[in-house]
C-alpha cells in the first residue's frame, strides 16, 4: 500500500527508513543482486526527499511542474525501486518481478518511459547530474518553478563530467539544482579519498561556485530541513555533502566494503532485520 | 554550410519556442542572430562536450528541442557514451550537428578530421544519421529532424560549398533524392562530396557513360526501396562518401546487400582509407590522397561498366 507522503513525522520517516533497509536486504538475498552497502547508505536521503520534500503526485508522474529527483548513482536502484513503490508510483507487488527475465527491474533504473517515477536511466556514472542540469535549465526556460535534486556517490565524483556540469551550473547560476553527495567514504574497490584525491570535497564544490554544506546523511531532521530550503537564496546551485556510512543500519555491514558486492545469506537477512527492528 | 545552418537555426528559433541552441565554445559570432531573438535559449556550454550532451538530453526530456553544435569529433566520439545513454537510450529528441565533417578541416590534422562518425553513430539504436549535400538539403533536413521523436545526428561541411539544388526539392528523411538521371551506371553520394560526384558524372557523360546520381542525405534509416531499384536497374553502383570506407554509407549498403541475397549490380565503394593522415594538406589534397576525385571515380566506374 502506498504511504501518504508529507504526513509522516520525523519518527515515521525514521521507521520507514528502517523498513526500506530491511526490504532492500531481503531483495538482495532473494534476487542475489549486489550493491547493498551503496543502497543502505542513501536510504535516509531518499526517504527525506520522497516522503517529505519533493513536490510529486504519483498519479501524475509526468506532470511538467513536478520536482525531479535523479538517482545519478544508478547502482542504488534497489533502494529507489522500494521507495517509488512505497510512494505509490507502482504497486509494491510489482517488485516481486525484480531481476526476472523479461521484467523491468534491473540492477539499474530503466528509462522514464518504462517505469513511472524514474527521471533518468542511470547506471553509467556521471550522467544523471548533467541531465538534471538540463532539466533545471529547461524549467528556467519554460518558466516553471520545479527543483531538481541529483543524488551522487562519492565514487561518481571521479567522473570528469560531474565537474564539467558543476562549472556550467555555477556559470548559469542555476539555483533550482541541488546535488546531494552520498559520501560513504568507499567506492567499489577502495577508500574514495585514497583512490582519487577527493578531499576536501565540500571545498571542491565551493571552489566550483556552488553553495555547499555538510550534513550527517542519516540525520532525518537535518536532511528534510536542507532539502526543503530550495532554492536557498544564494543564487547558486546547492551541494549537500552528506556524510554517510556504507551499509548503514546493520552493524555487521556498516563501513565494510565487502558489502558492495556481497550477497547476504538467509541468517544474515534475519539478523539484519532483527537489528533494524523489522519483523 | 555552417552559415546556412546559423541562418536556418535563427529562423527556426524565432518560430519554435522549444528550440534551444547549445554550442561547445565555437561559432559565437555565427549565432549573434539567434541570440538577438532568443538569448535565453542559447548556451555556450564551454569546452565540455560530455556535459553538453547530457544537458541537452535533460532538456529534451522536459519537452524542449535542443540542437548541439560543435566540431564533428567533439560532438560525436568525444561524448559517445552520453549520446548512447542519454540521447539514444532515453529516445531524447536531441539534434547533434557536427560541423567541418569528413575532411573539411583537413589542415587542422587528424584530431579534427571525422571519418568514423557515421559508422559509429549509426550503430546506436534510435539514432537517425543525416549528411546533407548542400545548404538546401541542410535547411530542409534540419526542419525535418525537428519533427522526429528521437535523436538525430547531422554532419555538415564548413563554408563555401556550392549549392546543388537550385530550388528546394521535396525532402523526407529516409528518402533519397535523384539529382541527375542516367541510364548506364548509378552514383550514390552522401554529404559534401556531391560536387565531386556530379563532376564525375559529367566526365563519364563525355566518355559515353550515362550516370544517374542519387543524394543519400539520410544514411540511417537507409532508403532500401531506392537501393533495391538501382541495384536492379544498373550493372554498376558506386557509393561515394567523405568518410572511412569502413562502416559508413558504403558499409551500410554492403550490409543491406547481404540481407538481400542477390542484388545484381557490381558495387564500388569510394571513401577514405583506414589510416590517419600524418602529412599536412588541404581538403583537396586529402581527397586526392584517398581517391575522392571526379577523375578517379569516373575512371574506376567506367572500367567497371566496361567489365560488366
Amino acid at each position: 500500500m502506498a504511504l501518504d507522503a508529507q504526513k509522516l513525522d520525523l519518527l515515521g520517516l525514521q521507521r520507514l527508513s528502517r523498513e526500506i533497509r530491511a526490504r532492500i536486504i531481503e531483495n538482495s538475498h532473494k534476487t542475489q543482486t549486489p550493491h547493498l552497502g551503496s543502497c543502505l547508505s542513501c536510504v535516509d536521503i531518499l526517504v527525506a526527499a520522497y516522503f517529505h520534500t519533493l513536490r510529486l503526485d504519483p498519479v501524475k508522474p509526468r506532470d511538467p511542474d513536478r520536482d525531479r529527483f535523479i538517482l545519478s548513482k544508478g547502482h542504488g536502484a534497489p533502494a529507489l525501486f522500494q521507495v517509488l513503490a512505497l510512494r505509490g508510483f507502482y504497486p509494491v507487488s510489482m517488485l516481486e518481478t525484480y531481476g526476472e527475465d523479461g521484467g523491468l527491474f534491473a540492477e539499474h533504473p530503466p528509462t522514464p518511459t518504462h517505469l513511472a517515477g524514474i527521471e533518468a536511466a542511470t547506471g553509467s556514472l556521471g550522467h544523471g547530474m548533467p541531465m538534471g542540469l538540463g532539466m533545471a535549465l529547461a524549467g528556467r526556460i519554460q518558466g516553471r518553478g520545479y527543483n531538481v535534486v541529483a543524488l551522487l556517490s562519492d565514487g561518481e565524483c571521479n567522473e570528469g563530467a560531474i565537474w564539467e556540469s558543476a562549472m556550467l551550473a555555477a556559470a548559469q547560476r542555476v539555483e533550482r539544482l541541488c546535488v546531494v553527495v552520498d559520501f560513504n567514504k568507499w567506492q567499489a574497490t577502495g577508500r574514495s579519498c585514497e583512490v582519487m584525491a577527493l578531499d576536501p570535497l565540500v571545498d571542491k564544490w565551493r571552489a566550483f561556485g556552488w553553495n555547499a554544506c555538510e550534513v550527517d546523511g542519516h540525520d532525518m531532521a537535518a536532511l528534510t530541513r536542507l532539502l526543503s530550503a530550495l532554492p536557498d537564496g544564494s543564487g547558486k546551485p546547492v551541494a549537500v555533502i552528506a556524510h554517510t556510512v556504507k551499509g548503514k543500519g546493520v552493524s555487521f555491514m556498516e563501513d565494510d566494503n565487502n558489502w558492495h558486492y556481497r550477497i547476504p545469506k538467509a541468517e544474515e537477512v534475519a539478523a539484519a532485520k532483527k537489528e533494524l527492528g523489522v519483523v | 554550410m555552417r552559415n546556412a545552418f546559423a541562418d536556418e537555426v535563427t529562423k527556426l528559433g524565432k518560430e519554435d519556442p522549444r528550440l534551444v541552441l547549445l554550442s561547445g565554445d565555437i561559432g559565437n559570432k555565427l549565432f549573434d542572430g539567434f541570440k538577438e531573438h532568443a538569448e535565453a535559449r542559447f548556451f555556450n556550454c564551454g569546452v565540455a562536450e560530455a556535459n553538453m550532451m547530457s544537458v541537452a538530453s535533460g532538456m529534451a526530456l522536459c519537452g524542449l528541442r535542443p540542437i548541439i553544435y560543435t566540431i564533428t569529433p567533439f560532438t560525436t566520439t568525444r561524448c559517445l557514451e552520453q549520446i548512447r545513454v542519454d540521447a539514444c537510450y532515453h529516445k531524447a529528441p536531441v539534434i547533434i550537428v557536427g560541423t567541418g565533417a569528413g575532411l573539411s578541416y583537413a589542415e587542422l590534422g587528424p584530431t579534427h578530421h571525422s571519418l568514423e562518425d557515421m559508422a559509429i553513430l549509426r550503430t546506436l539504436p534510435e539514432m537517425t544519421v543525416l549528411a546533407p549535400c548542400d545548404q538546401t538539403e541542410l535547411r530542409l533536413l534540419l526542419r525535418a529532424a525537428l519533427e522526429l521523436d528521437g535523436p538525430a545526428y547531422m554532419r555538415i561541411g564548413k563554408k563555401g560549398e556550392p549549392t546543388i539544388h537550385a530550388t528546394p526539392p521535396e525532402l523526407r528523411i529516409g528518402k533519397a533524392i535523384t539529382v541527375r538521371e542516367g541510364n548506364d551506371v548509378c552514383l550514390i553520394s552522401t554529404g559534401n562530396i556531391m560536387p565531386e560526384v556530379l563532376k564525375a558524372a559529367e566526365l563519364l557523360a563525355a566518355q559515353g557513360v550515362s550516370a544517374r546520381v542519387e543524394s543519400f542525405h539520410t544514411v540511417k534509416p537507409l532508403d532500401e526501396t531506392r537501393l533495391a531499384e538501382v541495384f536492379a536497374a544498373y550493372s554498376v553502383v558506386a557509393v561515394v562518401e567523405e568518410h572511412s570506407r569502413l562502416g559508413g554509407l558504403g558499409g551500410s549498403i554492403a550490409e543491406w546487400r547481404v540481407r538481400q541475397g542477390g542484388a545484381r549490380a557490381r558495387m564500388l565503394s569510394f571513401g577514405a582509407a583506414d589510416v590517419f593522415m600524418h602529412e599536412v594538406g588541404s581538403q583537396e589534397y586529402a581527397r586526392r590522397k584517398f581517391g575522392l576525385t571526379a577523375e578517379n571515380i569516373a575512371a574506376q566506374v567506367r572500367a567497371a561498366a566496361h567489365a560488366a
